[in-house]
């Protein structure tokens, strides 16, 4: 927990939500969200499930479309401009529940691939930076296999490894780590931590509330498309405001 | 009262029971394994047995030298007396070119037999990857090269032809920084086929006059046999994949008119019987097209078997599709890929593997249809040969042998196709599922 305090966060922002609303047909899903991010920060956002708290990230990269309000990520606000679409997409790394490596490609040629076609980097280069981050995820010797012959943790160590490779300034985790078996969720937390570490700005959604408590900076806890409590993890675990952020770390934590 | 437990050691994986493996247990296993079973293995090989007692002597007497199935009957009742059956071979050793080449000029067949040499030559680059892929610059010139040794006439046709696909490319490499991609696919398709319309013709005449170099040329009527199921075949399943691929990708698309044309053009060509469009090949056409123009036959008709395959290769890919999960998709968006980027490196890549069963079977059936051409007048292998053979007093009456020939062939391509399908699914398997 010493670790969390020596994280800086600097005072530039690097997403600035405002007034922002989405709906699916005629179903609310997300009501006036306001949320600043500024650089480094590492946020956890929690919930009951239907909260919002994907799509709420996943508006971040326009994985989703929002219908009212602005999304300003990196000085980028996101409209239906597919140049600035792209530019934020290149620039924000993303992982996945359910990994989504690609199964026709090695995991050298899944984490080059992106750098090659859309950075535009040499091949040689590519294969370079994608060994480096395999390393750092600790599994290098597994380049040449297919992600069929990973296991769950493994696979998501890759997916992290492959949003690395674009050398993204902002790193969105939609539930890494909640199609893992209990023995792995350590690995894939590990990597999260060292990179919390090194100063990555983090939305991550998750439940893994020791993860919460280690590495972030702010918790935000959603209920019915709305944020309703947002503060650093001590107080927010120790003494939670809202009736319904009581009830659900109650649920949560209860056993 | 639970009683405590807990193991020392952990055991070793060991070897299955014997009386698992042997011959003997694998016809007990398959063959013999009940009463019902025992019953139709028994009934099967009476069947076997029946069918080969009554064809056996037709295929031992063959005959392979006469000149007239009369001739044939004759020397079968001397050698095995008479009421014995045998097959007249000796019609195909009189008759095989015509089943190869209908009536191409004898003094040519050296042209298609080169040609489908060099057939095997440009698709080995594109079957197998081992391959060098600078093999693949043949491939992209034997469409011209191929129609040149067929038809024949003066080599700057397909050249010049070829010229218009040159344009495409150079629009596409040259204004693609000015105009992006589809922009500049736009104007490059624009420039080609103002060539084609405006300039191909004269530039062709005039270089043919000046430095006049061809083969003889042959009409489209001389075709027939394999020749023109093969001709026919091979350029539909050419042409079908890729249209096939963009009608998938239509239908796919969020753009209500490019969605709405792919559905119309499926749903029609679909709904419509292949003669139907055969005869429209034949017949309508010629009531478009603007007085004397000469649109050869065998190319209108390979267009609609094309339009056809590609409608039923849209659907088959459009399975595959379905198939990936969305999550691939957003994986693509996410890493900043755009949508032609995502669908060629990411999405087809997988959907192709998983309709390739699908596909290949659309190409068999499709090189099969290739007989249908009989209904239009064109001299097919199974239909418009044998007639012609038929037609002659010699063979007169002969009925098995020829249709057993070109049954044979067909199922040597076909059969050929389905095991490179396989080898292919096989090869591109890495889920490891």
């Amino acid at each position: 927990m010493a670790e969390a305090q020596k994280m800086a966060v600097s005072d530039e922002v690097a997403i600035q939500i405002t007034g922002m609303n989405k709906w699916y047909g005629q179903f609310h899903v997300l009501r006036d969200i306001d949320m600043t991010v500024n650089r480094g920060e590492r946020i956890v956002i929690c919930g009951p499930s239907g909260s919002g708290k994907s799509t709420l990230i996943r508006c971040i990269n326009r994985l989703e479309e929002h219908q009212s309000g602005h999304i300003v990520v990196d000085g980028t606000e996101l409209t239906s401009d597919l140049k600035n679409i792209d530019k934020v997409r290149s620039e924000v790394g993303m992982v996945f529940q359910h990994f989504n490596l690609f199964p026709h490609l090695t995991i050298l040629e899944n984490c080059t691939l992106a750098p090659i076609w859309v950075r535009k980097i040499p091949k040689k280069e590519a294969e370079e930076t994608a060994m480096h981050f395999l390393r750092k995820v600790k599994i290098p010797e597994q380049a040449n296999k297919y992600p069929g012959q990973l296991s769950g943790g493994q696979q998501q160590r890759v997916a992290i490894a492959r949003s690395l490779c674009m050398r993204p300034r902002i790193m969105l985790f939609d539930e890494p780590t909640s199609a893992l078996d209990p023995e792995m969720i350590k690995e894939v937390l590990d990597t999260m931590i060292e990179l919390a570490q090194e100063g990555m700005t983090m939305l991550c959604v998750t439940h893994e509330m020791g993860f919460a408590q280690a590495v972030a900076n702010r918790v935000i806890f959603m209920d019915k498309g709305q944020i309703v409590e947002q503060n650093e993890p001590k107080e927010f675990f120790s003494n939670p405001q809202s009736d319904r952020t009581k009830l659900f770390l109650s649920q949560i934590l209860g056993h | 009262m639970a009683e405590s437990f807990v193991r020392k050691e952990m055991l070793e994986a060991q070897a299955p029971p014997a009386s698992q493996a042997g011959a003997i247990a694998w016809v007990r296993e398959n063959l013999f394994s009940g009463p019902l079973n025992t019953i139709l293995t028994l009934l099967g090989i009476v069947v076997i047995y029946w069918l080969i007692s009554t064809s056996l002597p037709w295929w031992l007497n063959g005959v392979w030298n006469a000149s007239s199935l009369s001739e044939c009957r004759s020397i079968v009742a001397a050698s095995a007396g008479e009421g014995a059956t045998g097959a007249c071979w000796a019609m195909l050793r009189e008759r095989w070119h015509q089943f190869i080449f209908g009536f191409y000029p004898p003094e040519s067949y050296w042209r298609p037999i080169l040609a489908f040499v060099l057939l095997f030559v440009a698709l080995a680059p594109v079957l197998f990857t081992s391959v060098p892929r600078k093999a693949l610059w043949f491939t992209a010139i034997y469409p011209a090269l191929c129609f040149w040794l067929l038809w024949g006439g003066p080599i700057w046709t397909p050249i010049v032809a070829m010229m218009g696909f040159v344009i495409l490319g150079l629009a596409v490499v040259y204004l693609s920084s000015y105009l992006g991609a589809p922009g500049s696919a736009a104007a490059g398709v624009v420039a080609a086929v103002l060539w084609w319309l405006f300039l191909q013709g004269p530039v062709a005449g005039f270089l043919a006059s000046n430095l006049p170099f061809g083969l003889a040329s042959v009409n489209s009527d001389r075709f027939g046999g394999f020749l023109l199921a093969i001709t026919i075949g091979v350029t539909a399943i050419g042409c079908s994949l890729p249209i096939g691929i963009i009608l998938a990708l239509g239908r796919q698309s969020n753009m209500v008119i490019v969605k709405a044309l792919s559905v119309a053009f499926i749903e029609f060509i679909r709904g419509v019987p292949l003669i139907t469009l055969l005869f429209t090949a034949s017949l309508l056409l010629q009531y478009f097209l603007p007085p004397n123009t000469n649109f050869d036959i065998i190319l209108r008709v390979i267009i609609l078997v094309t339009f056809f395959a590609a409608a039923y290769l849209a659907e088959v890919i459009r399975g595959g599709l379905a198939a990936l999960p969305r999550g691939q998709y957003e994986a693509a968006d996410a890493l900043g890929l755009d949508y032609w980027q995502a669908q060629r490196l990411i999405i087809l890549p997988q959907a192709l593997k998983i309709s390739i069963p699908g596909i290949v079977s659309s190409f068999i059936g499709l090189f099969k249809d290739t007989t249908l051409v009989a209904f239009v007048g064109l001299m097919d292998p199974l239909k418009g040969v044998t007639q012609i053979v038929r037609a002659d007093m010699n063979w007169k009456g002969i009925y098995w042998e020829p249709y057993i020939f070109v049954g044979a062939i067909f199922f040597i391509i076909c059969f050929g196709m389905s095991r490179y399908s396989m080898y292919l699914e096989r090869k591109l398997k890495t889920d490891h599922r």
